[in-house]
């Protein structure tokens, strides 16, 4: 539905300026967060919430981009440094460092990780058609774990699919 | 608006196979040819009564006609003209397996197959037709008739439901099923020879009363309107009392006081007029009496019996709270989680069928029909509820105090608040248990299918054996109940097999005739015993040795004790058949038994005496939920240990550690040598003390191996409550799960099994270790 249009349909008092209100209208929106220089991004309803870095409690024998898991409300989830696990940047954990939590529940797969990043940038709104398809040139993260790329003023967004981001490798 | 009959179906399904327990066990304590018990016999069939019932008013067929020929013998056997002996009593337990298939799969959404149900049903009919009856041969003809009016009701039913018609054709049909099932409990001791329904001749008179409560019409109900329709039926004469109507300044708009009296000439049965009234039948007082007969001849034995009948829901209606409040809780309190009574028929209907049939089914078949829909629904007795909810009131009360100590605190108020914390403590700590106590259910769950079971299995072998059943209302968790029951099955079944000898031998070694075989459990500590016993042979450990050495599982020189030569029955492929008795072992093996039980977190013990018999112990933890557990640090990570698990803690001295084959240390603790195993090696994390001298060792024991984890530092002992890593991770080698510490920071759980596993298992994964050793050794620093 066309929400601006019917704004102005909608009879209202006074004058209303919906300029500069950021409607979302087809597309979806994304978390962008940057991993060292890169940017990248993951769909916002995945996003359970954004909190700050604190020590996990490891897990032996584990890889060393899992470092650990940490109580949420009751539920233990793991802790991925996607710096780690994308081999991008440097792993460092300064004041400023977030975890974001992703949760993905559907008939597939019911599952909640937090990932490390070295930042959280921005909300941004894509139209479906705007997200293009990456090129499949090096780079470390895994092609399918790649959803496309999308630019967003000098910048372009990698855009990952949550899925194959929660499911583990298995080893 | 259609009522969905399918959401009552799983009640239904569930129900009936409670009834289907209830009718074996009734079955298996008659077991004998003399007169049993009555209140038995009513027990069965109830049941089996429920069911048909049940069955009828939801269209499966095949099951109500089974169920009803099943019937025929049990009222028989109810009114004493026949006498249930073993053969009867053995086809009944045959058709009860029979319909527990049917409705299993029902359940399944299969058709049901009807090749094992056709024999039984010839078998019946076959003793119905030649037995000798001791009771004069009117009494079956007339005990048949409340049996016919039912299945004469259901084909009604069925139709009405298939087409998914009116709201009302659906609510008749299942109230139909209701009042049949429920007018025969009520008239259960009489002679229930009167069948209300077809007493309709042509031309007969009806006189109706009918005094409506004041708030009928707030429900939306209209006499009117009920009167149109008794007076299509036929001729009606209607006749209104207005004394009761007060005074105009008490007179209310939207209450009835006016009452009436109907006399109706029409062809039409009891039924019929019954079920004009069915919407309004809670919310009056009825009576339907048969007053000008066509055949006069049958009125003066009707109208005694439909007087009855009339007035027993009027009676009963108006204080509905009565039967359903007294009855249940009574029963619920007696037997917490009882297998119960209750009637297929009372759940499954929509609610206007269940308050009437709560009503009507007086007496001890109105038991609570709790809302249990899902497969995994759990019964829990009213006080268990009720305790929690008790706890809750306290824990709001505590709260509520802190919070006002909290608004305006001052130093003077510590006293206060410490004691308030203390209050806090106390009551999460019940509320804790209370909530635990839920999942519990008494044992006599996993126990109650061994009566039948040992029956069957002493028929087959020729071995006369008596099962003696102790400590039933133990509780266990319910996730552990339903993974303990195939071990015990196969345990109990290799007691008979294996233990009890056949009767022959056993009379030549100076033993009783009958075998006896014995369940008890009891709490022992943080766990549940379940002993199985039986005074048989026992186990030869020389045979089992013997055997051992020549499957190679032990060597000859190995100076084994007794209990570990018991043990070695537990390996996989090692036979029992071939050790103790000619008869093949059936599946599972001895091996499964033990892993189930150890994948429960319990372990198993044998103790038997050539000659005198065998004893299984299985220990179980009380829950899989909760874990005492020893807290311990290794650098800053902390970790713990169940207690379950640990042998004894200590200090090393240094004179007692031994180095062997290259990286192995060893400590020697009496006559044992256990191996050293530091965890922050296995873990590859870091730790304070990497020194074994003055190191702090925690023995623990899994898999029949002890081993000694080194460790930082011992912290306190508690109860965790056990989180999955699984959910959102996946299984972690070395560790059964993680939990939540006071302070909000997740801890491993270790498992012992696992680690020791693990550690044995270390030279073949050497290699690959190195590497991954130095990766995590990256990660730490």
């Amino acid at each position: 539905m066309d929400i601006q249009a019917l704004a102005q349909t909608v009879p209202v008092e006074g004058v209303v300026n919906l300029e500069g209100i950021d409607f979302v209208n087809n597309g979806s929106e994304f978390l962008t967060f940057c991993l060292g220089s890169e940017h990248y991004g993951v769909e916002i309803l995945s996003v359970k919430e954004i909190r700050g870095w604190e020590r996990p409690t490891l897990i032996p024998n584990s890889p060393d981009y899992i470092k650990g898991v940490i109580n949420i409300r009751g539920i233990i989830i793991p802790i991925i440094d996607l710096r780690l696990r994308f081999s991008v940047g440097e792993a460092v954990y300064i004041d400023t460092t977030v975890v974001i939590v992703l949760s993905l529940a559907d008939e597939n797969m019911n599952c909640m990780m937090g990932f490390v990043v070295d930042a959280v940038s921005d909300v941004l709104n894509v139209d479906e058609g705007d997200i293009k398809k990456a090129p499949s040139f090096g780079g470390t993260l895994p092609n399918d774990m790649v959803e496309g790329l999308v630019n967003v003023g000098e910048n372009v967004v990698t855009v990952i699919k949550i899925e194959q981001l929660l499911t583990l490798e298995a080893d | 608006m259609a009522i969905d009959l399918e959401q009552f179906h799983e009640v239904f399904f569930e129900e009936s196979l409670e009834g289907l327990d209830v009718m074996e066990h009734g079955l298996l304590a008659i077991n004998g040819g003399e007169q049993p018990d009555i209140d038995v016999i009513n027990t069965i069939f109830r049941a089996a009564h429920s069911i048909k019932g049940g069955s009828g008013t939801f269209g499966f067929m095949a099951i109500a006609n089974f169920t009803h020929v099943l019937e025929t013998l049990l009222d028989e056997a109810r009114d004493g003209s026949r006498i249930l002996g073993t053969d009867a009593v053995d086809l009944l337990l045959q058709s009860c397996d029979c319909l527990r298939a049917m409705v299993v799969s029902l359940q399944a959404g299969e058709p049901i197959n009807d090749t094992t149900s056709a024999p039984l049903v010839t078998a019946f009919e076959a003793m119905l037709a030649s037995d000798v009856i001791v009771a004069p041969a009117e009494t079956p003809s007339q005990d048949a008739s409340p049996a016919e009016t039912t299945s004469v009701v259901d084909p009604a039913a069925i139709p009405s439901i298939d087409s998914g018609l009116s709201h009302n054709d659906i609510v008749e049909a299942s109230i139909n099923g209701v009042l049949g099932s429920g007018d025969d409990t009520v008239l259960d001791d009489g002679d229930s020879g009167e069948t209300e329904g077809s007493s309709g001749g042509s031309g007969s008179e009806w006189k109706i009363t009918f005094q409506p409560d004041p708030e009928i019409l707030m429900t939306g109900n209209e006499p009117l309107r009920l009167f149109r329709e008794l007076a299509a039926m036929g001729e009606l004469r209607t006749e209104a009392h207005t004394q009761l109507i007060p005074d105009f300044d008490h007179l209310s708009a939207d209450e009835c006081f006016i009452s009436w009296t109907l006399w109706l000439k029409a062809d039409v049965s009891r039924d019929d007029i019954l079920e004009v009234f069915d919407w309004v039948i809670d919310e009056c007082k009825l009576e339907v009496e048969l007053v000008g007969d066509g055949l006069a001849s049958a009125a003066p034995a009707t109208i005694e019996e439909p007087v009855q009948i009339a007035e027993e829901p009027s009676e009963e209606e108006p204080s509905e709270e009565e039967p359903s409040e007294e009855e249940p809780s009574e029963e619920v309190l007696a037997a917490p989680i009882s297998v119960s009574e209750s009637t297929p028929a009372s759940a499954p209907t929509p609610k206007v069928a269940v308050a009437k049939a709560a009503a009507l089914k007086q007496g001890d078949d109105a038991a609570p029909t709790s809302a249990a829909s899902s497969s995994s629904s759990i019964r829990v007795g009213i006080d268990k509820v009720d305790s929690l909810i008790n706890l809750v009131g306290e824990l709001v009360i505590t709260q509520s105090m802190l919070s006002e100590l909290g608004n305006n605190f001052e130093m003077a108020k510590l006293d206060r608040l410490s004691n308030g914390l203390e209050q806090l403590l106390q009551n999460t700590k019940e509320l804790q248990e209370s909530v635990m106590r839920i999942r519990m259910l008494p044992i006599s769950f996993a126990f109650n299918r061994f009566p039948r079971m040992i029956r069957d299995l002493a028929q087959k072998t020729g071995k006369v054996v008596d099962l003696k059943l102790s400590g039933e209302q133990t509780e266990l968790d319910k996730t552990v109940m339903e993974q303990i029951g195939d071990p015990l099955v196969h345990l109990v079944r290799n007691a008979i097999d294996h233990g009890i000898e056949p009767t022959e031998e056993r009379i030549a070694n100076g033993k009783p005739e009958q075998g006896v075989i014995k369940l008890d459990a009891y709490h022992q500590g943080g766990n549940i015993v379940i002993e199985i016993s039986d005074d048989g042979r026992g186990i030869n450990p020389d045979i089992i040795l013997a055997k051992a050495i020549e499957k190679g599982l032990v060597s000859e020189d190995d100076d084994l004790s007794e209990s570990r030569i018991f043990d070695l029955i537990f390996e996989p492929g090692f036979s029992t058949a071939a050790v103790v008795s000619d008869i093949s072992g059936r599946g599972v093996g001895m091996d499964v038994v033990r892993r189930n039980i150890k994948s429960l977190g319990g372990r198993i013990e044998i103790l038997s005496k050539l000659g005198i018999g065998s004893t299984f112990k299985v220990y179980l933890p009380l829950t899989l939920a909760i874990v005492d557990g020893q807290l311990v640090r290794v650098g800053t990570e902390t970790y713990i240990v169940p207690l379950i698990s640990i042998v004894e803690s200590l200090q090393i001295k240094p004179e007692l550690v031994n180095r062997v084959s290259g990286e192995m240390a060893l400590y020697r603790l009496r006559e044992d040598n256990v191996p050293i195993i530091p965890i922050y090696k296995e873990f590859g994390i870091e730790a304070d003390n990497t020194d074994l001298e003055n190191g702090l060792l925690v023995v623990v024991e899994g898999e029949g191996q002890k081993i000694g984890l080194l460790v930082d530092d011992l912290l306190a002992q508690q109860q965790v409550v056990i989180k999955s890593l699984v959910n959102n991770y996946k299984r972690v080698e070395g560790i059964s799960g993680a939990t939540i510490l006071g302070d909000g920071s997740v801890s491993m759980i270790l498992d012992v099994a696992g680690l020791i596993r693990q550690v044995s298992d270390r030279p073949k994964i050497k290699s690959s270790r190195k590497s991954r050793g130095s990766n995590s050794q990256n990660q730490a620093a």
